[in-house]
């Protein structure tokens, strides 16, 4: 009688799981987008909500790292289920766009942000800029003990004291640029430098942020608004942003940016989603909501209070679109060299 | 291991029916088809991907994986030999509390070993904390190759202890006895006699736990040590490397091939056999006298560590904020995920491998045999190497099984349906096929007869399959993370989301209600059936 009971229970559960599995693969009868997000759910998930609020169209977002997405975008290819990749980083929306695999937006949308923050073929086009950034432990140094340049990290004085993350896209897109600025040979031997130095990996910018506060290295090297996204947990960490000398690589402009995919059948809902990411709402949240610090792309949205302005952040000279071409050797130089492992 | 009761059981006179003999073919052919896409893909590999797995890295790889195999091996057995050894024959005091205590970190998976155990042994974490008044202000990290000993050490003593533990009770006495009284003292008898005749069950509790520090994922990413795996999931997660991550993988696969090879070698080479069938005479209990204190300390020392310590770790977050990540949360939605999922795959596991078991029970061939290791293969498949498979294998078919909850499911039943073969085989080998053959003598037809009288009387070892596959699947987490349809979270990613972010101490309810949701399947889980599963290579 028991066992009986307890067969139909199960049945009743594994019938419920199974249609409860179908609705969530099956397509909507409303209109839904499948968005590929190298951008961190928590982060992001307002903006997702509040466009699905707004237009009424249902997100199936998948999240995961930029990079791996646009394997899977190559992997797919015309199979791809996406419908739009937003990508925390313009080397793989350049790749995947370099394979074909995105649509040409229209001029009026990629006009709405500053040139260097698209390419002139239109495949993906910026959400958001961020630059690359020292961020220390105040309690340990003090800012004139900072290096004044990233090729400074492997003097002895830094010797198990800084924190990085390989695995990155940002970090990824910041040494292939220095690769296109000075050579593979010099970058390779930085990063034998760094090795020699010990140099801590973490899993992302956010645990290099933490284990700055927490002193268990005194600089990392990190996108800037990650440190506003720490300090909004915890108010009292003694951690600050610094920028190297002006033209250093260590200071590059990096954007976070968003593409069409080319096999989408739903090219309106998904230029409505790359529209919503450009609205005023979106633009604020991305740079003022909480613990966010951004640097917004559309004129009228002011960035947030105490950031420097973008125009006064000297990077290297580089056109993002190179990008592409440049994260590869990035990469393999990772793999080679056991950074990636 | 029953050659003799599969030749009593089977009917040479009568053709397995058609129906099931397809069954099992299907069935073996999945088994298969992982391991086939992997090396379709490695084949086709061009020299930029190879490039991306230079020789000397891969051996590294290798050399480090292999190491940590062999260091979380000999701390398993060091560890679960002796603390078996106390439970079975000596006197301990609470006995039967120790038995528990040791085999239940198995509900522990292995990622949340490692992070409970870092939060707890960590230079500020709660154990130093707690020895602060003491004057102790450092402690040494666990990290790295010894941090990653330490967790899946944890996570895989109870194997060995509950397969010695079996193999102790089933030890002959004579042989003890005639050593005894042949002038051998206590410790000349253990070191030369017992241990000896330990060997099937430790060379099967040594092949367990090495397939499991190969296939560990979780456990060694946290603690920041690489091996195969973790190389594996780097590419993944890379940049356009997806080739030179299906090379690793199958350098993975071979790795765990010489591992099954070698443990069938250890086992056969020198064994001690029983002299009599020895039924249901007990081996003369070990009096401890005053070495139960010694003995005592040394349990409470291994669960404290074991089971106490991280549990312990778990509930202090649970009730306390971290300052740094915040509030604890517990994911409901993804905990009904994880157990749904995980019921599904046991359901379909314990189905799946039914006729390939009936097969080799009743009419066992050279196919039926095939097909059963064929079967029992995918149980030296570690989970990344399927999962990357099945990734190939659903963006190349498309459609409706790309990131399906289908594939994800089909990956957890090729993986542990091992687990349910081994366990169903052997709850046949004891059943008479006199029973059937009555049953077909009054008019059942043959397959009718089986789930009739066969089925019914086998269920406690298809039930105690099934319950590991769904502890299995529960704990499981590269192929979840690979292979996950979008929104769906288990309780496993989830803490995975959690800790990549630093949130430790948020994960800690989750990790909490994960142990909670397996911790009932222990008590279905005999010993006997663990001794079982270890014995099915």
């Amino acid at each position: 009688m028991n066992r009986k009971i307890g067969l139909a229970a199960l049945a009743a559960m594994l019938t419920a799981f199974a249609v409860a599995g179908g609705a969530a693969t099956a397509p909507g009868q409303t209109t839904s987008l499948t968005v590929y997000s190298g951008r961190d759910e928590a982060l992001v998930k307002p903006i997702m909500d509040r466009f699905t609020r707004e237009t009424g169209i249902e997100l199936r977002v998948r999240y995961a790292s930029s990079t791996s997405l646009a394997t899977a975008l190559v992997e797919e290819g015309r199979r791809s289920p996406a419908d739009v990749y937003w990508s925390q980083e313009p080397g793989t929306l350049g790749l995947v766009a370099a394979r074909g695999l995105l649509r040409r937006l229209p001029q009026k949308t990629v006009g709405k942000v500053p040139s260097r923050f698209s390419t002139p073929s239109r495949r993906w086009v910026g959400t958001s800029a961020r630059s690359r950034v020292l961020v220390y432990n105040t309690e340990a140094l003090a800012d004139r003990e900072l290096p004044a340049s990233i090729w400074g990290l492997t003097n002895v004085r830094w010797k198990g004291k800084i924190g990085i993350a390989p695995t990155n896209a940002s970090f990824q897109a910041f040494l292939g640029a220095t690769i296109h600025l000075y050579g593979e040979n010099r970058v390779r031997t930085w990063l034998r430098g760094l090795q020699a130095n010990d140099v801590k990996f973490y899993p992302n910018n956010t645990t290099v942020v933490q284990a700055v506060g927490r002193g268990d290295v005194q600089v990392g090297l990190v996108n800037h608004y990650y440190l506003y996204n720490v300090l909004a947990d915890n108010p009292g960490l003694p951690i600050r942003n610094q920028w190297f000398r002006a033209g250093d690589p260590g200071n590059l402009v990096l954007a976070a940016g968003v593409g069409v995919v080319a096999s989408s059948s739903k090219v309106g809902a998904a230029q409505r989603f790359v529209d919503f990411l450009h609205s005023r709402w979106a633009q604020r949240f991305i740079a003022r909501g909480p613990g966010a610090a951004e640097y917004p792309l559309i004129k009228g949205v002011a960035r947030r209070p105490g950031l420097p302005a973008l125009a006064t952040i000297k990077g290297p000279p580089y056109k993002l679109g190179r990008l592409s071409a440049d994260i590869a050797p990035a990469v393999r130089l990772l793999l080679e060299l056991g950074y990636l492992r | 291991m029953s050659a003799r009761a599969a030749t009593a059981a089977s009917s040479p006179g009568r053709r397995a029916p058609l129906v099931l003999t397809g069954a099992a073919v299907a069935v073996g052919a999945a088994a298969l088809l992982p391991i086939a896409y992997l090396v379709v893909r490695a084949v086709q590999t061009d020299a930029e991907a190879r490039a991306l797995v230079p020789f000397a890295t891969t051996l590294e790889l290798v050399v480090d994986t292999a190491i940590l195999a062999g260091g979380v091996v000999a701390a398993a057995l060091v560890v679960g030999v002796p603390y078996a050894w106390l439970v079975v024959r000596t006197d301990l005091p609470g006995r039967r509390f120790w038995g528990l205590a040791a085999s239940l970190p198995l509900v522990i998976p292995s990622f949340v070993a490692a992070l409970a155990l870092l939060g707890a042994l960590a230079p500020r974490g709660l154990v130093q904390q707690a020895l602060e008044p003491l004057g102790v202000t450092s402690l040494p990290e666990v990290t790295g190759y010894w941090g990653a000993v330490l967790a899946l050490t944890l996570s895989t003593y109870p194997y060995v202890f509950l397969l010695a533990a079996a193999g102790l009770r089933s030890v002959d006495p004579s042989s003890e006895e005639a050593a005894r009284g042949l002038g051998a003292g206590r410790v000349a008898v253990f070191l030369r006699v017992t241990l000896p005749s330990l060997r099937p069950s430790l060379a099967a509790a040594t092949l367990l736990v090495a397939l499991y520090v190969l296939s560990d994922f979780g456990a060694v990413s946290l603690m920041g040590y690489s091996t195969l795996t973790t190389a594996i999931y780097v590419r993944y997660e890379s940049l356009l490397a997806l080739d030179s991550a299906a090379i690793l993988a199958l350098v993975l696969v071979v790795l765990a091939v010489v591992v099954v090879v070698l443990a069938s070698r250890l086992r056969v080479r020198g064994a001690i056999y029983r002299a009599t069938p020895g039924a249901g005479r007990t081996v003369e209990t070990v009096r401890l006298g005053r070495w139960r204190w010694p003995a005592l300390a040394f349990c409470s020392l291994v669960s404290g560590t074991f089971l106490a310590l991280p549990l312990a770790v778990l509930v202090w977050w649970s009730v306390t904020a971290d300052p740094i990540t915040g509030r604890a949360e517990i994911a409901w939605d993804a905990a009904v995920n994880s157990a749904a999922s995980a019921a599904v795959a046991a359901a379909v596991a314990a189905l799946v491998v039914l006729p390939a078991a009936l097969l080799a029970w009743r009419y066992p061939s050279r196919l039926a045999r095939l097909l059963e290791r064929v079967t029992l293969f995918p149980s030296a498949l570690p989970g990344i190497a399927v999962a990357l498979a099945l990734v190939f294998f659903g963006s190349r078919a498309g459609g409706f099984l790309y990131q399906s909850l289908a594939l994800l499911l089909a990956a957890y039943v090729l993986r542990f349906m091992p687990y349910a073969l081994a366990s169903t085989r052997a709850s046949l080998e004891s059943i008479s096929p006199r029973l059937e053959e009555a049953a077909i003598s009054l008019g059942r037809r043959p397959l009718g007869a089986t789930t009739a009288v066969v089925l019914p009387l086998a269920r406690s070892g298809i039930l105690a399959g099934a319950a590991l596959v769904f502890l299995s699947t529960v704990k499981e987490l590269p192929a979840t993370l690979l292979l996950r349809p979008i929104g769906f979270e288990t309780l496993a990613t989830e803490i995975w989301k959690g800790t990549a972010i630093g949130a430790y101490s948020a994960v800690a309810p989750s990790a909490l209600l994960l142990i909670a949701i397996a911790s009932p399947l222990v008590y279905l889980l005999s010993w006997r059936n663990a001794w079982e599963l270890g014995a099915a290579d």
